[in-house]
């Protein structure tokens, strides 16, 4: 079979796919942070007062905060006053119908396999799509309605449901926070908003779909999605940037709020631009994620596949308020040529009997270096605690690195925290036995990856996990000889 | 089927197969016996395709074609198992997830098309009773904390599933108990076959008791030294490997 070396060599040197650009008018601040880019971006987005007050006081933060100096990687310089903070795409501010967008935008979308028309939406998925800065659509928002859920942009939550908006924004994650939560909260253009009624149990998957089109933009969206007291949601968050020469930045926050008996499960498939073979451009993708479990037996589940970002740091985290209330991260972690990540998660016991379950894998090929970061902290009050972490990590090739920081602190002797932790190369030999079986070794690979990320993939809502295997897959091809 | 021919092979440039000369027929099963070192796994190493293994002479043909040429995949679809002497645990890979997928593999590379899940789910059954393999380990990791026998038993399970043309066996009996040798060797029996052929390669004359074997080889020091029938086992288990060293000094020192 000649054609075999051919296909493997094609598939091998598979580029990044997302990686065209879609020629759009668009409105675009000009480049720079300040008091007036700020009162720039919330006239535009015709803001109340209080909005912009708390916009300037994370303006302020901002300014005083200096950039963290405890992670395990270089940080590149950032010139916060090159990028641009808002770039929404020209003509009307805000679509009554499909008709109304710009036929390249939906262009873009199709081509992303992200179809907005409602008829075409993956069954049982409602989207909301944000493009640059602003979010595009929402798909299914009526049928949502009859059920009382909200799901919608932030800024249209910031004019429908301001009581809602006002009251729970900044609860989760500070304006101060940390410098990029600061960031975020001085310059954020748009996001999603989700509120899920007392007694709802969300009827199908919701989901954020994030672009990155215009040159020198930052992204940066919030998210807030608050279940009420025996709700329950799924959300899911994709993403996709062009390749450019120059990094981007996305530092976006996401907050969740669980109360009493409530639940939210929380996906990300992260596949930003993750630079050319060499490291040139790719985003930076420094983002904050918190959630808290406010009333008892709540529980929130982090569960998220990286694959792509020049830079992937973040911790999403649970605060384990509630009695008996229970936090979840589960994470596959993939760094190839320059690619860092730095992730993990933190989880706050405050509550009695509240428990946790952290699930880390990193997945380590050509000089990538990926980091697991995590704090377990168990309250004085947090009788009966309990943690499991497994953090484990995979290298493929000997040029890549693989580091586990975890942290725990306990002020309660009631409590149980494990944590395991291995290392583990792709071997030769197990190559090799797949090969002697008729597996070629592109795909032996392909199925070691998988196995070896089940237990987090099989959190993922079925049609996402058959689409993150495929993306781990085609994310590792090559990688070993 | 298989017609090795003067084959020269080494690792690291340290020769290790100096010059093996063995025909196998359809519907044979050849016994390769030897003492430690001799290079008997090298030697089922170096027809599966092993990466470090550097072929230096001779060649290797198999159904016609040259083996040596292919790669270890290719081998495979081409019907070359190895049943290895230590199976390699894939965490969080299933043992049937990997054989649907082997299998899948090898039939669109015959051209045809794959089994539909019933028909798998079928003769997964049915294999798996040829080896009274534990359903349960069917479903779990390949490999991965099984016992020795367990794992060996799985490599016939596989052999079953994937009906390749020609076996090669890599001490298939060490570390096996009697009843587990009894089960291993009934199954191989059974999926014996005027159209398939197998290579055994075994330190001990107790698994040609169970598997009687067309023919016995006996390797020593990269060539083999002495062919046979079955009885030429027997008279190995009497008397040991020692004569037959002697006796191959004696011949490399008259050559």
């Amino acid at each position: 079979m000649a054609n075999d070396n051919e296909i493997i060599d094609n598939i091998a040197n598979k580029e990044y796919e997302f990686g065209f650009v879609t020629d759009i008018e668009m409105d675009v601040a000009p480049a720079g942070l300040s008091e007036e880019t700020i009162r720039y971006i919330s006239a535009k987005k015709n803001e109340p007062e209080w909005l912009l007050d708390w916009r300037l006081k994370g303006l302020q933060a901002f300014s005083r905060t200096k950039l963290p100096e405890w992670q395990n990687f270089p940080l590149p310089k950032i010139d916060f006053q090159k990028i641009s903070y808002y770039a929404a795409p020209k003509s009307k501010k805000k679509y009554d119908s499909l008709d109304q967008v710009d036929p390249e935008l939906l262009a873009t979308f199709a081509k992303l396999g992200i179809p907005l028309s409602e008829q075409k939406t993956l069954a049982g998925v409602a989207v909301d799509v944000v493009f640059d800065s602003v979010s595009v659509t929402t798909t299914y928002k009526e049928k949502l309605k009859e059920l009382g859920i909200i799901f919608c942009s932030f800024g249209e939550a910031v004019r429908e449901h301001p009581e809602l908006v006002r009251k729970y924004v900044g609860s989760v994650v500070p304006h101060s926070d940390n410098i990029f939560a600061s960031l975020n909260t001085a310059a954020f253009s748009d996001g999603s908003f989700v509120y899920i009624p007392k007694g709802v149990r969300c009827p199908m998957e919701l989901s954020t779909y994030f672009r990155i089109n215009t040159e020198n933009t930052g992204q940066f969206e919030r998210t807030l999605i608050i279940a009420d007291e025996g709700s329950y949601v799924s959300y899911l968050e994709g993403c996709t940037a062009p390749m450019r020469d120059e990094n981007q930045l996305h530092a976006a926050v996401v907050e969740l709020i669980a109360m009493e008996n409530a639940e939210i499960k929380y996906s990300t498939v992260q596949n930003w631009y993750p630079g050319d073979k060499n490291g040139k451009g790719g985003i930076y993708n420094f983002v904050t994620k918190r959630g808290i479990c406010k009333g008892a037996n709540a529980k929130i589940s982090w569960t998220q596949v990286e694959t792509g970002s020049a830079i992937t740091w973040k911790y999403p985290s649970v605060i384990l308020q509630g009695d008996n209330s229970t936090g979840e991260f589960y994470s596959v972690a993939v760094t190839r040529n320059k690619q860092v990540a730095d992730t993990g998660t933190k989880m706050y016991h405050i509550g009695r009997n509240t428990r946790s379950r952290i699930i880390s894998k990193g997945i380590s090929a050509g000089e990538g270096q990926n980091s697991y970061r995590g704090l377990v902290q168990i309250g004085p009050k947090a009788d009966q605690a309990r943690n499991f972490t497994q953090c484990d990590s995979l290298l493929i090739g000997d040029r890549c690195g693989a580091h586990t920081f975890p942290y725990i602190e306990s002020k309660n002797n009631t409590a149980t925290v494990e944590h395991e932790a291995t290392t583990s190369k792709i071997g030769e030999d197990q190559i090799f036995y797949l090969n002697q079986r008729g597996i070629d070794s592109e795909k032996a690979v392909a199925l070691i990856i998988n196995g070896y990320a089940r237990e987090v993939l099989n959190q993922l809502p079925m049609e996402f996990a058959v689409e993150a295997q495929k993306l781990l897959s085609i994310t590792l091809e090559g990688s070993v000889g | 089927m298989l017609i090795i021919k003067n084959l020269h092979a080494g690792v690291e440039g340290k020769q290790i197969l100096k010059g093996i000369n063995l025909t196998v027929g359809a519907g044979e099963v050849h016994a390769i016996m030897g003492p430690n070192g001799s290079g008997k796994s090298s030697l089922a190493s170096v027809l599966a395709g092993k990466e470090n293994y550097d072929v230096t002479e001779g060649e290797v043909i198999f159904q016609g074609k040259n083996l040596l040429d292919m790669s270890p995949e290719v081998r495979a679809r081409e019907g070359v198992f190895l049943a290895f002497q230590y199976p390699i645990e894939i965490p969080g890979v299933s043992n049937i997830n990997f054989l649907k997928t082997a299998l899948a593999e090898i039939r669109t590379y015959k051209g045809l098309p794959p089994l539909d899940a019933k028909e798998f789910l079928r003769q997964s059954k049915e294999k798996q009773k040829l080896v009274e393999f534990d359903a349960k380990l069917v479903n779990r990791s390949l490999n991965e904390g099984f016992s020795g026998g367990e794992k060996k038993r799985n490599e016939i399970f596989q052999l079953a599933m994937l009906e390749p043309a020609l076996s090669i066996l890599d001490e298939t009996d060490s570390g096996l108990d009697i009843d587990a040798l009894r089960i291993v060797s009934k199954g191989v029996n059974k999926l014996r076959s005027s159209n398939n052929a197998f290579i055994i390669i075994t330190h001990y004359q107790r698994l040609l008791e169970y598997i009687v074997p067309d023919f016995v080889h006996v390797l020593y020091n990269g060539r083999i030294v002495k062919s046979g029938t079955k009885e030429l086992a027997l008279e190995l288990e009497d008397k040991g490997y020692d004569w037959l060293k002697e006796e191959a000094h004696e011949n490399a020192a008259t050559i």
